[in-house]
């Protein structure tokens, strides 16, 4: 019953702590800022220190904005919570950022809307499928090349926040198992495609071809790592409705045992 | 930044043009015609027929002793006491697919061993599963594999990146409904049926759409009021709903005939049959179906009313062999109640049964195939011959095309005391009566195996008997029992092991033991052979690893 009440004051807390409204712009920051210097110890998704789930609302010493800018900045001492140089701006888009996941976390299940986000997922499906061009690239179910990230289950393990940032600056993160390899072989073959293993002797991919190709690093004359994303930015190919519609279409793709 | 688009774009484009133009897909056909590419393996048995025999020749009798483990695959971390690894790999076109225990699927080069992907489904926690949390194996048809849950799922997995493609519940996973068997696809439908025998199932071979996983037909192992065969079970009861008749391994299919065959398993309550006087259809049985409709063509039951768990949990071999002067299709049958049976395979029609162990519970089968029996559970104690994990079990039986032999994974000189105890249904629990005493462990795995037994207590063989003569030709003695399936191949190789924690090739012909290696770890699986790059590998799941053997370079 503790637990319980407990639980109930959390989430008050946590509508009653968010006291600002964030722009998109504060959101994609505090994106880019999160993946680049928190998700090493906090994990991606904001889960990965036992007892603390960012991306929830789930803090352990902190429920306002400010108090979460004051850790963000000054660490917490006697932990592995470290201070940092970000000023109290970039700090709270940090916390922009956290905030609108922990909205998105709480949503609800296939909709109109998705919970949390603005767009229409209609509307998002129609782009994704038609002028957004993205399923020429992506799997949704068992439709489309393999390449790119299969998304049927992307708004189950994704927050609205990182599909967003993700549709404008593709570039910013890219996730380990996203990552594209060019190999050349000894006798002039080149083959590239989605990085699945490697190891100090092989390497695992799947190829352009949609084919798993395992190589033997002694047969390998180059192995390099594509940087960045080969995925466009869609920051000045759609709307911001229409960007906000195709997320709300993502987070409503939850997979198949949801 | 443009050479970046210019590498993305390539390479998503012939991505998109390359889907239909270069993916090699694994349709019916190659699976009906496995023989002609023998360097894959298509199907848990290796071929529709359930010979798990290999076409492959590069290993022989004469240089088997140059065999050396290639690569070992270890499942992740310890796994649970009745997690053993059970699982047939499939490989198809130098990638292996498999699935460690107990629903964990893994994409491996056949080659090196490394991972390209691993697949782990969330597990409903309420699964049931009497005998292990364990699975046989995957079946593969176009770029999909299929694989059955311990909680009672049919799943689609996109074989190249690992992501489900569907998922359905064929039942109530808190009722004891599992699937632990590796698909069997014909056509275009994907085959399976539930174990959970021990926990009062009602039990049924479904079809699914291996498109959309939609549900074709179903035959149910236990019929109801008004199915032909609900006259075996008693009137006026509702034993029949708590029937049994699991599915624990995977059929064979006579694409000529256009019959699917399944062997079922025991009828609920397993050691006490006073809920259920009767001879319990289709429990204990083979059944012969329509693949297309699911419709019932002849079915024959090996043990009627059981009371010793003899369960027909063995794959169909589908033998072509002269009987009696004149070409005949068989089915060839090693059965946990220690008889290995033929039986024509287009009628149905009893041919033969023989004991293959000792055998006291019925002297002999009669000409209609039903055998004399001589024993019952008692309230007192009952000894009986074999022993309550039978004579042989899962693991799969061979058939060698070439030689004409039907080699039988055994369990030698093993018996229970089956005392009748009460039993009452109630969902959830185990429905079985009073578990028999055995002086060999039913399930043992792990590393460290200890036998202390004397002969007389039982021990293991792989016996090879002929298949138009019914004599036993040869008999490869273990001071232990053995859950391995066999392999056979065409150079005349037989390869298996045991709970010992050997692998071994023997001569298919004279049973001289070729080679052996030390796995370390009890043998509860089938050996499959490939070849990739023209090197032919056998491969063999032992302990909680994949061990894979080739000939020394």
């Amino acid at each position: 019953m503790t637990r319980v009440i407990g639980l109930l004051l959390l989430a008050v807390a946590a509508v009653a702590a968010q006291e600002h409204s964030y722009t998109q712009s504060d959101i994609e920051n505090g994106a880019r800022l999160y993946q680049s210097s928190c998700a090493g110890c906090h994990g991606p998704n904001g889960d990965m220190v036992p007892g603390i789930e960012l991306q929830r609302g789930q803090f352990r010493r902190a429920t306002t904005d400010t108090e979460i800018v004051r850790i963000i900045q000054s660490g917490i001492p006697g932990t592995t919570m470290p201070p940092s140089s970000f000023t109290e701006a970039q700090a709270g888009t940090i916390v922009a950022y956290l905030r609108t996941a922990a909205t998105a976390s709480g949503r609800g299940g296939r909709g109109g809307r998705g919970a949390g986000v603005a767009g229409n997922v209609g509307s998002g499906q129609t782009i994704f499928e038609g002028k957004g061009a993205c399923a020429t690239c992506h799997r949704v179910g068992s439709i489309g090349p393999r390449l790119a990230p299969d998304l049927s289950d992307i708004g189950a393990i994704r927050t609205p926040g990182e599909l967003q940032q993700k549709l404008v600056d593709p570039g910013a993160f890219v996730r380990q198992n996203n990552r594209f390899v060019e190999a050349v072989t000894k006798s002039g073959t080149k083959i590239s495609g989605r990085l699945l293993n490697q190891d100090t002797f092989t390497i695992q991919l799947l190829d352009s071809n949609e084919r798993l190709v395992s190589l033997s690093r002694a047969d390998l004359q180059a192995f390099t790592f594509v940087k960045g994303s080969p995925m466009p930015s869609y920051r000045d190919k759609l709307a911001a409705d229409e960007i906000n519609d195709v997320v709300a279409y993502l987070v409503s793709l939850k997979g198949l045992r949801p | 930044m443009r050479t970046l688009r210019s590498f993305s774009f390539r390479v998503l484009v012939v991505a998109w043009l390359s889907v239909t133009a270069h993916a090699q897909q694994v349709t019916f056909d190659r699976i009906l015609h496995a023989d002609r590419e023998p360097q894959n393996w298509l199907t848990y048995s290796g071929d529709l027929a359930g010979h798990r025999y290999s076409r492959l020749t590069q290993i022989t009798p004469a240089n088997a002793k140059n065999l050396e483990l290639q690569w070992v695959f270890q499942t992740r971390g310890p796994a649970e006491a009745t997690e053993k690894f059970e699982a047939t790999p499939l490989v198809v076109d130098g990638v292996m697919y498999t699935v460690l225990a107990p629903n964990h699927v893994v994409a491996l080069d056949a080659a090196t061993g490394r991972m390209f992907w691993m697949y782990s489904p969330r597990l409903s926690p309420l699964a049931r599963v009497c005998c292990g949390r364990i699975n046989r194996g995957l079946a593969i048809l176009g770029d999909t594999l299929f694989m059955g849950t311990i909680d009672g799922h049919l799943i689609a997995i996109d074989a190249k990146i690992g992501k489900p493609v569907w998922d359905v519940a064929l039942s109530k996973p808190e009722l004891g409904y599992s699937l632990t068997v590796a698909p069997l696809v014909i056509k275009d439908k994907v085959i399976v049926g539930p174990a959970g025998g021990e926990y009062g199932i009602r039990g049924f071979i479904a079809a699914f759409d291996a498109k959309t996983g939609r549900e074709v037909w179903r035959f149910n192992t236990v019929p109801g009021p008004g199915e032909p065969g609900h006259e075996t079970w008693p009137s006026g009861s509702n034993a029949w709903e708590h029937g049994g008749g699991s599915i624990w391994v995977t059929g064979s299919y006579d694409a000529e005939l256009n019959l699917l065959y399944f062997g079922t398993g025991n009828p609920g309550p397993d050691w006490n049959a006073d809920p259920r006087p009767g001879a319990n259809l289709y429990t204990d049985s083979v059944v012969a179906l329509n693949p297309d409709t699911g419709a019932l063509k002849w079915h024959y039951q090996f043990t009627p009313n059981d009371e010793f768990d003899y369960d027909a949990t063995q794959v169909p071999v589908l033998a072509d062999i002269e009987w009696q002067g004149r070409p005949r299709k068989v089915m060839l049958w090693a059965n946990r109640n220690g008889f290995w049976y033929v039986i024509d395979r287009a009628s149905g029609e009893f041919l033969r049964g023989k004991p293959f162990v000792r055998v006291n519970w019925a002297e002999g089968i009669d000409e209609k195939g039903v055998p004399k029996r001589v024993l019952h559970a008692t309230p007192e104690g009952t000894l009986v011959y074999p022993n309550n994990q039978g004579a042989t079990n899962w693991y799969s039986p061979s058939y060698s095309p070439r030689v004409g032999f039907f080699y039988i994974p055994t369990w030698m000189d093993t018996y229970s005391t089956y005392t009748k105890g009460p039993v009452e249904y109630k969902e959830g629990n185990q429905y079985t009566g009073r578990f028999p005493t055995m002086t060999v462990p039913a399930l043992r795995t792990g590393p460290g195996a200890v036998n202390t037994r004397t002969p007389q207590e039982g021990w293991g063989a792989i016996q090879a008997f002929d298949a138009k003569s019914g004599d036993l030709k040869w008999q490869f003695k273990m001071s232990d029992v053995t859950d391995s399936g066999i392999l056979t191949t065409a150079s005349d190789l037989v390869f298996a092991g045991g709970r010992e924690g050997y692998f071994f090739a023997l001569d298919a012909r004279t049973g001289a033991q070729l080679w052996k290696g030390n796995v370390g770890g009890q043998v509860s699986a089938g050996p499959m052979s490939y070849a990739v790059n023209g090197r032919q590998y056998v491969a063999i799941a032992a302990g909680s690893a994949l061990f894979v053997y080739a000939l020394r370079q």
